[in-house]
């Protein structure tokens, strides 16, 4: 498996009135090219923070203080890893919804409810494919059963391929703010619309010329949360991060939203990142599981290893706090609370609530390890630390 | 088992207003028709999708809102014996004067907005005890300690805003709340779905030991099936504002009859790598509780509607001992499935 | 955590008012104003002991002196001395803005969380008189009043008290529809406490943040109407204390002769400039109280 994504070290901050809260603490996790990664944990842990420190969009007043985040798009050339971190804005700008993808877990936040759903998925062809989409045009237009008349052809055809290539001239710019002359565009949007219903119809909305003229508000919430993900997946990005996108539906809302991510992934993604709390979810779709608690990574496995051989602690009162089906007796809870990231535990942060506290766990933070199986665990009980 | 409360023929309706002079258009019909009886001591589940009616079903049993119409009895400490009070039909103030009001509460879902964000944990307590009886001073303090510790909170806890609280804490302060004032039966609805898994487990703990140290009934509604497993004793599957299944939490799980119960269980993503998931994936969407279908409301979904799901509505019929489903082809559902599906659906 | 959680409370609300520079310049102005205010009499000692609000006028001159060491601002049209209208002007200006915001707000809170908690039958015929009193303009009002009861600063303060709840009404109400369906008033009605209680204890002091906010802005806003009937000729007759007045014993002098226009500066730029900077310092209050309540930036 290659890798596609790999954070380093990450420590991001927040600095608020009551202090600095240590959001993460150095967090260095891989994600390979075709498997869906899930980053599971609890409210608070820093699951949502690494994400959007990948994506650089923390939220004020978050900053990310430290780290690597590479991304390996090119799934042959290894060479090719790009420190997102290091890049401009306007870099992170042209990443985001083309390469990278990002859904989120309240459908109804996610949609403007003044714009059509054609206009929104149209939106994601029109920022970042123009290009193609001009060429294709240029294509259409030159070839032989065009029927248009032939002088606006040729004008069409010139404007047109000037588009593809330059997509971002500024005439065109200001082509578009005037009254008459942004009338250039009709057949892009055209063609963006063409797309749009292409996507809204991959991922099995019925009527999908219909709904494509409908408003969020006509929508139920399983639809809106396929239009999301269809915005998402538009231009076919290489990762699909998704922030708890299923929290929120009724049951059988998420089982159908779980099956369609499982069979877009083969066609559509190449990965995805999965965050939940439900450890249910992650049994159905993860192939990797990373497991996070107080802004730190305490496991990472494949699901099978972490479902049968959980080494760390939190791991194992994790699974034990979870009802099952098969289950007889008592739910474990875990004893005492999340601590205040302000002032976190020195050294392991759990060792506070775990069971077998050492002498060492309070004193230094244990290093991830690497114990057989391709599983990592940062415990002082498996694997020394550093000694 | 004594008969706590009985609901006959319970409707809820919500009116849609339109037009010019905002005259009923159209109606929710969020309950129609439920017939239930709630045991003492027992804790009854209600699960369902949102648009179901279950959480108005708990509150329009403690009058939270008015019924529409049918009975809501009640069989408690302050009524005669063998009587039961309606207490769908009293009004409030009858409730209040005969001390029924403080024998009826409610957790609600979020522990953010069930608190009053300007109020220190020691008032929220001491207000439902203040409200019934006039308690003061260092007695009402040495009550609230004492529902605190009951908890599992200390009285460091008293001076605190509920924002210097975690979830799982304020929820236990809306518990503490809730017992405050020595209820029979509370209504929890969805208590842990704002929280953790690990907190969740601390919480379902809890109300198991409370019930059995204070003699509660509780009603548990929820969506999450797992939960709904350990905590109850028996419970009900409702879709759109009708009961289609009820029987023993077991039962249900092991021999689920209703297509719906039985598509609801196979949606559960299971914690557990290798449980096989044959999943009963039922097409649509919930239809709206406006216009509610003919017939049986689920044949818009199953997948073995006859003719007659169309035209008549079933009954709630006994099939085994306690276990009740409304459907009319209620014996041969599970030949059915294993036939479309394969395999069969029940869990160990 | 040894102190009291109010003391925490108001000491983090403070920290989130006075983050905002804006918050300490408008505290700096009101402080400043309030000092003037209640030192009045010893700042500008009053001629007429019954009444200091009648200015001091040595002579009828119309035309104004300019400052000098009789009169520190120079006098207006009609030898009245424009430092003592100005000092003594702060007291004025404060009594215009109390008393028409404290009447506001009492009436416009009794009726707004009775029309919003209780809702149906009540809510509409308490919006309906609500409209009506909105349909009325303020200046009408004023004019009428003046022309039946003489003029008169008072009578001004009573038009402005007659109508100025209706804001108050609207946003109370608005902010008590969305807080009667949180789960907390439901908690406290299921426990059985009275309605006046839970309106008391749970919903006012929630909803009572954007009354606030509107009252401070209120005060400012209350000078400058008064002023501008001052300035019209159906506020206080000329003579009295007030900025309003004192602007418009100026109106013939705003521009002076053709070779020197700014000749009776003085008339216009202190008591306008009081005035302005008055409401400035309302306004910058209530901006950073806005910043300050408002609940998604207030936990940060």
């Amino acid at each position: 498996m290659e890798t596609l994504l790999e954070t380093k070290d990450l420590v991001t901050n927040f600095y608020t009135y009551e202090g600095v809260v240590k959001a993460l603490n150095r967090v260095s996790m891989v994600v390979d090219h075709g498997t869906t990664f899930g980053l599971v944990g609890e409210s608070g842990c820093g699951k949502s923070v690494t994400v959007r420190s990948v994506m650089r969009i923390v939220q004020e007043p978050g900053l990310i203080e430290n780290g690597k985040v590479i991304v390996y798009l090119d799934e042959e050339d290894k060479r090719a890893g790009i420190d997102l971190l290091q890049q401009s804005e306007a870099y992170m700008e042209k990443l985001r919804g083309d390469q990278i993808s990002m859904i989120f877990q309240e459908p109804n936040a996610a949609l403007n409810p003044t714009l059509s759903i054609g206009d929104q998925v149209s939106e994601s062809f029109l920022f970042h494919q123009k290009r193609e989409m001009c060429t294709k045009i240029v294509d259409d237009l030159t070839a032989p059963g065009c029927r248009t008349f032939y002088p606006l052809r040729r004008l069409e055809e010139t404007i047109y391929r000037a588009a593809a290539k330059t997509p971002d001239a500024f005439l065109l710019k200001i082509f578009d703010r005037m009254p008459l002359l942004s009338r250039w565009q009709k057949r892009l949007k055209k063609e963006a619309k063409k797309r749009t219903v292409e996507i809204v119809r991959k991922l099995g909305i019925p009527n999908p010329e219909q709904v494509v003229d409908q408003f969020p508000h006509n929508l139920s919430g399983g639809m809106k949360q396929r239009i999301v993900i269809a915005i998402a997946l538009a231009c076919s990005p290489v990762l699909l991060i998704a922030d708890e996108a299923t929290s929120n539906l009724d049951v059988t809302i998420q089982a159908q939203i779980l099956d369609l991510l499982r069979k877009l992934k083969n066609e559509a993604i190449s990965s995805i990142l999965l965050i939940t709390h439900d450890l249910g979810v992650v049994a159905e779709i993860c192939d990797r599981v990373g497991i996070m608690y107080a802004g730190n990574l305490c496991e990472v496995a494949d699901v099978r290893e972490i479902f049968h051989n959980p080494l760390h602690p939190y791991t194992r009162a994790l699974l034990d706090a979870v009802p099952k089906l098969s289950a007889k007796g008592v739910l474990k809870s875990i004893e005492g609370n999340v601590p205040n990231l302000v002032d976190p535990p020195p050294g392991c942060r759990f060792h506070p609530r775990c069971p077998h506290t050492m002498d060492i766990c309070r004193k230094k933070p244990p290093k991830m390890m690497k114990t057989g199986n391709n599983h990592l665990t940062a415990c002082f009980l498996i694997g020394g630390g550093e000694e | 088992m004594q008969k706590l409360l009985e609901l006959k023929k319970l409707k809820k309706y919500y009116p849609i207003r339109g037009g010019v002079f905002r005259r009923e258009v159209n109606t929710v019909r969020a309950l129609d028709c439920i017939d239930l009886d709630i045991y003492r001591g027992e804790c009854l589940g209600v699960v369902g999708e949102s648009g179901c009616g279950k959480t108005t079903t708990g509150k329009t049993i403690i009058r939270l809102q008015d019924p529409t119409s049918g009975s809501i009895l009640y069989y408690g400490k302050d009524t005669e014996p063998g009587s039961g009070l309606d207490i769908g039909k009293a009004k409030r103030s009858t409730l209040k004067r005969r001390g029924i009001r403080s024998r009826l509460q409610m957790v609600f879902q979020d522990p953010a907005t069930s608190l009053n964000p300007r109020m220190l944990a020691k008032h929220i307590i001491a207000e439902p005890i203040k409200a019934q009886i006039p308690m003061r001073g260092r007695e009402l303090e040495d009550r609230v300690i004492e529902l605190l510790k009951m908890v599992g909170l200390t009285r460091d806890h008293l001076l605190r805003y509920p924002h210097e609280f975690s979830g799982g804490q304020r929820q236990r302060i809306a518990v503490a709340r809730a017992i405050a004032t020595d209820p029979e039966f509370i209504v929890l609805d969805e208590p842990t779905s704002a929280l953790d898994v690990s907190v969740q487990a601390q919480i379902l703990n809890l109300l198991k030991s409370l019930q059995s140290r204070l003699g509660l009934t509780y009603l548990f509604v929820t969506h999450h099936l797992l939960v709904v497993k350990y905590i109850s004793h028996r419970t009900a599957v409702m879709y759109l504002g009708k009961i289609v299944e009820i029987g023993d939490t077991g039962n249900i799980f092991k021999q689920p009859i209703h297509p719906y119960t039985h598509a609801l269980l196979s949606g559960i993503p299971i914690p557990d790598v290798e449980h096989k998931q044959q999943r009963i994936v039922l097409s649509g969407d919930v239809p709206s509780p406006v216009n509610p279908p003919s017939g049986c409301r689920f044949h818009t979904r199953c997948p073995f509607t006859l003719d007659r799901c169309r035209e008549q509505e079933p009954d709630l019929l006994e099939v085994e001992n306690g276990h009740a489903a409304a459907c009319h082809r209620h014996d041969e559902v599970e030949k059915l499935i294993y036939e479309k599906f394969g395999g069969s659906q029940a869990a160990a | 955590m040894g102190q009291h959680p109010r003391l925490r409370e108001l000491k983090f609300t403070l920290h989130r008012i006075f983050r905002n520079p804006a918050a300490i310049i408008g505290f700096t102005l009101l402080f400043f104003f309030t000092a003037v205010a209640i030192f009045a009499p010893q700042i500008a000692p009053p001629k007429y002991a019954h009444n200091p609000y009648i200015m001091p006028h040595k002579g009828y001159s119309p035309t104004p002196k300019p400052p000098s060491k009789a009169s520190i601002f120079g006098t207006t049209s009609g030898q009245y001395d424009i430092f003592y209208g100005a000092v003594w002007g702060t007291r004025t200006a404060f009594k215009i803005g109390l008393f028409v915001v404290g009447i506001a707000t009492i009436v416009g809170i009794a009726l707004g969380a009775i029309s919003g908690y209780y809702g149906g039958i009540i809510d509409e015929i308490l919006m309906r008189i609500t409209d009506i009193i909105w349909a009325i303009p303020t200046v009408v009002l004023a004019m009428a009043i003046v022309v039946a009861f003489g003029r008169g600063l008072d009578k001004i303060m009573i038009a402005l008290a007659l109508i100025e709840w209706r804001w108050y009404v609207r946003v109370l109400r608005s902010e008590i529809l969305t807080l009667r369906d949180q789960d907390f008033v439901h908690a406290a009605r299921l426990m059985g406490v009275s309605d006046l209680k839970i309106i008391l204890r749970h919903i006012l002091p929630n909803a009572i943040y954007p009354v606030l906010i509107l009252a401070s802005m209120d005060m400012g806003s209350m000078v400058i109407i008064a002023a501008f009937m001052s300035f019209v000729g159906l506020g206080a007759p000329p003579g009295y204390a007030d900025w309003g007045q004192m602007v418009a014993l100026a109106r013939n002098y705003i521009v002076g002769p053709p070779d020197y226009p700014f000749k009776f500066w003085y008339t216009i730029v202190v008591p306008g400039g009081c005035i302005v900077l008055f409401v400035l310092a309302w306004n910058l209050i209530g901006d950073a109280l806005r910043d300050a309540f408002d609940p998604r930036l207030r936990r940060r």
